[in-house]
């Protein structure tokens, strides 16, 4: 029985009003940090601003400075491409492919594999870690391995240098990227119902990959969904690990991203209308990806 | 006993007929090759951080270097008590410090959240559709991405360089009420909820001692993710002050210090990550049961 029936023609006008009570805590909270952002991004984008004089209206003068005189906001959108639709997807399918895989295990290894391969993503900034491995130095474990092995006369800087600090971060990026995802799609796969499996099989279902193509894909569109809006949640705002690992900022700014180009402006510098800017321009990049991801999705299911 | 591979393949059995026509041999023994070396990958940060904690001062210097901690030692966390940040800020101080905000951001995001999830998945109040669907927006603006936006808010609010830098925005985060919203809708059935409203309890009184009780998994596992996310969160741009830094920002500090300061790292290191993969250890089950009601139709 819907809701809607059963509610009767006078509704208490009380009780709304304490509905509204205890959504308004939220409501103002989220109002002031998530969507005030935004907005206020958008607004003060066409401004000058550097947080002791009031705003003064600038145009598209920000915009034009950002796509046409920028060289290194062009290195950081290409680098956060590369992070946005070459990590993003990897991980995303490596979450999907990883869940189904761990999914068919007894329940203890299961459980095993399961905190393995998400502890990256919950465990604070461990991600220092490989700052030791891939350490330039001698005594980073990649290193002394290498040259153990007799690969290598002499240490390389793989942090320092630009020809590898990228691929590396791309590397740890994907290690911490099995987060919230993957545990959408474990626990989609563990509520499909085993009988299609069977049915399936009488239909002529031959291997493990016919079953995921036509069975378990398909009942899972909705957590495919919200495993995508998480993805592109984290590969567009890539810029700790970068920091951490590449220093802030990298050589050459070899490892430079949008994330972190706006907080150079924002934090360092207090060019907040440019910085805005930058914000806008990443909002609604995430927009409309987030929208057209959405209609492929629908699509297949 | 069974090898894995049988244990394997004995999950994939199914009625009279045995093995699951849709499963190989080969391809079962490849799935766990896959599974064990990639496990490997994953896994090796955190054997390598708890190996270089153990190490005395002599096995860390020594060259060329080893992965394996020959003679194990504690000496390196007792250190890292004793430690003291710049400007002489103690390890307790951060430590209290990330406790503090941790624990209070995430009482405050579990009631205000699942408040107001509560409203909207079973509510009558005009409007909550559209509320919910900008929430689920929102889902995509991670705290990174409008942390600079937010400066100016913060600022405007005197909040920068005090603890509510840290705790207040942690608060009312879109996954926490997107979570909880689905799991109130589908497991919290209407006749219930309808017969404690003829009974006159008003929803407030409904909410804590009907619809919370019913959905201790979901309640569990936003404090899992809450407390994952603000624990390793730095909040850098919004704190100056020493005193008010958390455990992350020793963490990196100590790090900074190369290899001097290689022992004492790897345990602050191990200090950092242990709370929150043993808080999800405790949860697991809870955490995939409420996941299981996250899709976005």
């Amino acid at each position: 029985m819907s809701r809607d029936r059963i509610r009767k023609p006078s509704r208490s006008i009380r009780a709304d009003r304490q509905e509204w009570g205890m959504l308004l805590p939220f409501l103002l909270l989220f109002g002031v940090f998530t969507i005030l952002p935004v907005l206020s991004s958008l607004v003060l984008s066409f401004t000058d601003f550097n947080m002791l004089e009031p705003p003064s209206f600038v145009g598209l003068r920000n915009y034009i400075r950002l796509f046409i005189e920028d060289d290194i906001f062009l290195i950081a959108v290409r680098n956060t491409l590369i992070f946005a639709f070459l990590t993003g997807p990897v991980s995303y399918f490596a979450c999907l492919i990883f869940a189904w895989l761990i999914n068919e295990l007894p329940p203890r290894p299961r459980s095993l594999m399961t905190l393995v391969f998400y502890a990256p993503s919950i465990a604070g900034n461990v991600y220092f870690i490989w700052l030791w491995i891939f350490s330039g130095d001698a005594y980073g474990l990649v290193n002394s391995f290498l040259m153990r092995l007799g690969l290598l006369d002499e240490p390389i800087l793989w942090l320092a240098d630009p020809r590898y600090n990228l691929r590396i971060i791309i590397l740890v990026q994907l290690w911490l990227s099995l987060g919230v995802s993957f545990l959408a799609f474990i626990a989609g796969l563990q509520s499909i119902d085993a009988s299609i499996y069977e049915s399936g099989a009488v239909d002529g279902v031959r291997n493990r990959f016919q079953e995921l193509i036509y069975l378990t894909l398909p009942s899972m569109g909705p957590q495919l969904m919200f495993g995508a809006v998480m993805q592109i949640a984290i590969s567009f705002s890539v810029s700790g690990v970068s920091s951490a690992l590449a220093g802030f900022p990298s050589t050459d700014y070899s490892a430079h991203t949008v994330v972190l180009h706006m907080q150079d402006y924002g934090t360092l510098r207090f060019e907040m209308g440019y910085a805005s800017a930058i914000a806008a321009v990443l909002f609604l990049t995430m927009l409309l990806t987030n929208s057209g991801i959405k209609r492929i999705l629908s699509r297949f299911s | 006993m069974r090898t894995p591979v049988q244990s394997l393949r004995r999950i994939g059995r199914r009625g009279r007929t045995g093995r699951r026509v849709t499963r190989s041999l080969g391809g079962d023994t490849g799935v766990l090759l896959l599974l064990v070396l990639v496990g490997a990958f994953m896994g090796l940060p955190f054997v390598y951080a708890i190996m270089q904690s153990l190490k005395p001062m002599e096995e860390l210097f020594i060259f060329p270097p080893r992965f394996f901690v020959r003679s194990p030692t504690i000496e390196n966390f007792y250190l890292l008590t004793q430690y003291a940040g710049n400007t002489w800020v103690p390890f307790s101080r951060y430590l209290f410090n990330s406790l503090f905000v941790t624990v209070t951001a995430t009482a405050g995001q579990v009631l205000l959240c699942s408040m107001g999830a509560y409203v909207l998945a079973k509510g009558r109040i005009r409007g909550r559709k559209t509320v919910f669907a900008i929430v689920v927006t929102t889902l995509l603006f991670a705290y990174d991405v409008t942390a600079i936006p937010n400066y100016v808010i913060m600022s405007g609010l005197r909040l920068v360089n005090t603890y509510g830098a840290l705790v207040v925005p942690a608060i009312a985060v879109p996954l926490g009420l997107f979570l909880m919203k689905q799991f109130i809708e589908s497991s919290v059935p209407d006749a219930l909820l309808e017969s404690a409203r003829v009974d006159g309890a008003p929803p407030l009184r409904i909410w804590w001692s009907v619809v919370m009780p019913m959905v201790k998994p979901a309640w569990l596992t936003l404090i899992i993710f809450s407390f994952q996310s603000i624990w390793g969160r730095e909040g850098l741009e919004y704190i100056y002050n020493e005193a008010l830094k958390v455990l992350p920002t020793m963490f990196r500090q100590i790090s900074a210090g190369g290899i001097s300061r290689a022992g004492i790292a790897a345990a602050s290191a191990v200090v950092l990550m242990v709370p929150p993969i043993i808080t999800f250890i405790l949860s697991q089950s809870r955490v995939v049961e409420t996941m299981a009601h996250s899709g976005i139709k």
